[in-house]
């Protein structure tokens, strides 16, 4: 399986991700931000940092990049896509995900581990999790304090579509939301960063729950 | 030059000649350092200092200080301190991989101290954050001395293939010079000058000279630089920082033996009508000065646009040995460039300052000893200098990169190198309270904690990179410190095989308050060889024996330490009883070397997996951070009579003495054997078991686990405000 991380200018989980994608033994694909071209690459991660600086709001200039075009496209045609941290900010600034990240209600970035729950198995990013499984993951942000009217945060209940929920609320985020999905099911975006707890030398592999479900999915 | 300098000419020397950029006063005093070792690659002389971690892997790192940029604008300050840093890390052709700091304000009872607290952490994690190079460590104090001038020390650590490491002299008549980055404005002028001067009221009008940062130009241009060396299209590559041009200018020039032509018309401006003086000199940031062969600058120029960077064909390289400035098609100033890198050297008298003969003597019989120690020690764990620094390290991103194995609050971080089983630690440690008490015995003891604290985690120390805060060396006190703090150090690092590689110096620290204390900080590099064998402080186990190793009790016929002497400078004295007095015992460099080694192989060897040296705040402040961060109890083993064992000491003097070579470690039930026959020949102790939620030491102290948690877990941010209210 191919699975390709953009790389947009400002972006610094990009190497991450295609470390994390290695752990899993998945063929990982750098998505130059300046091409619009996604490399026929089966799964896509849109990884954390500061794309474009931040300046504006996260991920607003970002999702005016060349690359996003065939990624929406993708993403549209059911393709699976992760957008993590920076990467979940861009996907609700291009509407692929609803809702939108505002700052944290401590006024601080915060990085530290958090304790989430599984709240869906139903994406091509949780299919290998067990229902309701616990996972302490990484958390980096300045702006991971979920917001969304109550319309659609009853109907992201309703349907299932919180995907990660968090025990301790670190960030003030609506309902504890921590993940959610598109109604298509195949875009997710999740504040925590599973790549960085992929590999025992760094004090846990629980994020390869995440990053192997799409393998899981594929029925590789 | 046999003739007047012309005003362009003059400030170029007014900033090279600065203190900040020529060393001029503490340049004779360096040399006493010493700087080789087997591993040493590179030692000072360039932008970072460089040693071999082995499998061709080396690491170089660098500390430097913003301390008056960050005094006037914290925020700013304190971000492109890390900017700064990080670039003299590229300029060696490393990736950054690792950034620490070393921080000191006043108390935090003064708003002012609060601010500035406040806005320095959040600039470098505002910088460090976005510029995607993980915070692993650090450390910060508080304290009267440093009110109005708050110290900010920033380290970079990079990682680099020994074969691939770049030089920053210029050379190849013809070639062309680039400069990479941002745009030149006018910000930043005569900061170098700024930074060598003392701080009083009009500081605050020179906030101009302070830069501003953009970390998001510092991702592209680290990227860019590693991308250009990558492919092999650099003769040479410096940072800009101080100075600007001209300095980095100069310096490749003197260094290749070449001289450079710099056409100011050519770099590209962030805004208009500036004077070529003014291009010269400014210190906007994020910028890079390289040297490229003429055949190989188109790839370059196209490389820097791919990384939306401004790159621009600004001069060439000259056979002449000059910096020559062009404007409009003429030369508007010439100097030779060696003399712009060769500042003359002031030689002072060191000349023993009155202060030191009138430090109160520590008289014990005059100071009560504490009828609840309960509530001592949750006033120790509370005070800011000891508490929990998760409030800042939290604020700052650690783990980007994948690579921190052992995360900030540890003695020291641990990082990996991928795809071996290397890893490297690394510290940051300053004892300005002992430097000025007792400035040679202080500057060693410098050295000691970064020993010590590399050892806990289980690494080889190997080198030292450090940041001379001190104040004015025009009066003779600042200078005496200073030369006695190096000496000091020096002595150390010669014991533990530790060369100092690189530094940097920050003189004129003081404010119409007066001088800080004198305060070398020490950035200590260590390597492990296999990363998965570290330990850390925190209890891992209920049921594990703890056991103090090092030299208290001493061993037979030695000559016991007074009880003064180890309550001396102490922050059981500060805290407690408002004190600062007395001359603390200096460090048996051999004993303390023979210990933190042994700790180290009973880790290195997988025995021990729980290691803690004993420092601020004494035996039952280390003890009980130990249970806290574990979330353990600890049990003082009831058979052993503390005052028997202790020799009659005091009590507060076993609990709270701070200058001894000891350590704790912790090993399970099944491994006690083993450590008794590791420990054969040492002195050591067995204090303790852990277990249970409470925290008790014979019948001295006995705390519920949660009650210290709840003081040494107080946010340093919210608490303070004389009101209790929240801070900003």
């Amino acid at each position: 399986m191919r699975i390709g991380v953009t790389v947009f200018p400002g972006s610094n989980c990009d190497r991450d991700a295609l470390y994390g994608v290695g752990r899993v033994g998945a063929d990982a694909v750098e998505l130059w931000h300046a091409d619009a071209d996604l490399k026929g690459v089966d799964a896509v991660i849109v990884p954390g940092g500061f794309s474009y600086g931040d300046y504006l709001r996260p991920g607003a200039i970002a999702r005016f990049a060349k690359v996003m075009g065939p990624l929406e496209e993708f993403a549209k045609g059911g393709g699976p896509v992760l957008g993590v941290c920076n990467g979940f900010q861009v996907l609700t600034e291009a509407h692929l995900l609803p809702g939108a990240l505002l700052r944290n209600t401590n006024m601080r970035f915060i990085c530290d581990r958090v304790r989430v729950r599984v709240e869906t198995v139903d994406t091509p990013w949780t299919a290998g999790c067990d229902p309701g499984e616990e996972l302490t993951l990484p958390v980096a942000h300045n702006e991971g304090n979920f917001f969304a009217d109550p319309e659609t945060l009853s109907r992201l209940d309703e349907e299932g579509r919180v995907v990660l929920r968090y025990l301790e609320n670190p960030n003030g985020s609506a309902n504890d939301i921590a993940g959610v999905c598109n109604e298509g099911r195949n875009v997710v975006g999740i504040m925590p960063h599973p790549e960085r707890v992929s590999d025992p030398a760094l004090g846990s592999d629980e994020g390869l729950r995440i990053l192997s479900s799409v393998l899981v999915g594929a029925g590789v | 030059m046999g003739r007047a300098p012309n005003f362009l000419e003059l400030s170029l020397f007014s900033v090279m000649w600065s203190e900040h950029c020529g060393y001029k006063n503490s340049r004779p005093l360096l040399g006493r350092f010493p700087n080789e070792g087997a591993r040493v690659v590179q030692g000072p002389g360039e932008n970072a200092g460089v040693v071999e971690v082995g499998d061709g892997w080396a690491l170089a790192f660098k500390m430097e200080s913003h301390n008056h940029p960050s005094a006037v604008e914290p925020y700013e300050g304190a971000a492109t301190g890390v900017g700064g840093i990080i670039r003299d890390i590229l300029a060696m052709g490393a990736r950054p991989v690792a950034l620490l700091d070393s921080l000191r304000f006043g108390p935090l009872e003064e708003e002012r101290n609060r601010y500035l607290f406040r806005e320095v952490v959040r600039g470098i994690g505002g910088y460090g954050n976005a510029v995607g190079v993980p915070t692993v460590g650090g450390e910060v104090e508080f304290g009267q001395a440093y009110s109005g001038n708050p110290l900010v020390n920033a380290m970079c650590i990079g990682l680099i293939r020994v074969e691939d490491l770049v030089r920053s002299s210029a050379t190849g008549e013809g070639n062309l010079v680039v400069l990479l980055g941002s745009k030149t404005g006018r910000d930043g002028i005569h900061g170098a000058t700024f930074a060598s001067d003392e701080l009083t009221d009009e500081s605050e009008s020179k906030r101009s000279n302070v830069q501003v940062g953009d970390p998001f130009c510092e991702k592209m241009l680290i990227e860019c630089c590693l991308k250009l060396l990558d492919e092999d299209l650099l003769v040479s590559l410096q940072d800009l920082g101080a100075a600007g041009i001209t300095s980095s200018a100069s310096e490749m020039a003197a260094k290749g033996g070449v001289g450079i032509e710099i056409e100011t018309d050519s770099v590209p401006l962030r805004e208009s009508g500036m004077e070529p003086t003014e291009v010269m000199i400014s210190e906007s940031q994020e910028r890079m000065l390289a040297v490229v062969e003429p055949e190989k600058i188109d790839e370059v120029l196209l490389l820097a646009e791919r990384y939306e960077l401004v790159g621009a064909v600004v001069g060439r390289v000259a056979g002449h040995g000059d910096l020559r400035v062009i404007h409009d098609g003429e030369v508007v100033g010439t100097v030779p460039a060696e003399h712009l890198a060769d500042a003359p050297v002031y030689e002072r008298d060191v000349v023993r300052p009155r202060y030191l003969d009138d430090v109160p003597e520590l008289d014990l019989s005059e100071l009560p000893e504490p009828e609840d120690y309960n509530s001592v020690l949750l006033q120790m764990l509370g005070h800011p200098n000891l508490r929990s620094r998760r409030p800042i390290f939290t604020q700052y991103d650690h783990q980007v990169g994948t690579d921190t194995v052992v995360l900030p609050g540890a003695d020291a971080a641990v990082v990996r190198i991928k795809g071996t089983d290397l890893g490297f630690a690394a510290t940051t440690d300053g004892r300005g309270r002992h430097c000025y008490l007792d400035p040679r015995g202080g500057g060693a003891a410098t050295v000691v904690e970064a020993y010590r604290n590399l050892s806990c985690v289980g690494a080889e120390p190997v080198a030292v990179t450090d940041c001379l805060n001190f104040g004015s060396p025009e009066k003779p006190d600042g200078y005496y410190q200073l030369a006695e703090c190096i000496e000091g150090m020096s002595e150390a690092c010669e014991v533990f095989g530790t060369p100092v590689v690189s530094g940097n110096v920050s003189l004129y620290n003081e404010t119409d308050r007066g001088a800080i204390y004198p305060t070398p900080t020490v950035g200590m590099v260590g390597v492990l060889d296999d990363v998965n064998r570290h330990a850390t402080s925190a209890f891992k186990r209920e049921g594990d024996r703890v056991v103090v190793l090092g030299k208290t009790p001493p061993l037979l016929g030695e000559s016991l330490p007074s009880e003064g002497d180890l309550l001396a400078g102490s922050e059981y004295l500060e805290i407690i009883h408002d004190k600062f007095a007395g001359l603390p015992q200096r460090s048996d460099l051999a004993a303390e070397k023979k210990v933190a080694d042994l700790v180290r192989e009973l880790i290195r060897s997988g025995l021990v997996d729980t290691a803690h040296d004993i420092s601020g705040g004494g035996e039952a402040v280390a003890l009980a951070k130990m249970a806290i961060e574990g979330g353990i109890g600890f049990d003082y083993d009831g058979e052993v009579e503390i005052k028997d064992l202790r020799h009659e000491l005091r009590g507060d003097v076993v609990l709270f003495g701070e200058t001894n070579p000891d350590f704790i470690v912790a090993v399970p039930e099944v491994r006690w054997d083993d450590l008794q026959n590791a420990l054969v020949g040492f002195a050591y102790d067995l204090v303790g078991t852990t277990g249970g939620d409470r925290f008790k030491i014979g019948d001295l102290i006995d705390v519920k686990l949660s009650e210290m948690r709840e003081v040494y877990e107080r946010d340093l941010f919210e608490s303070h405000a004389p009101e209790g209210g929240r801070i900003g």
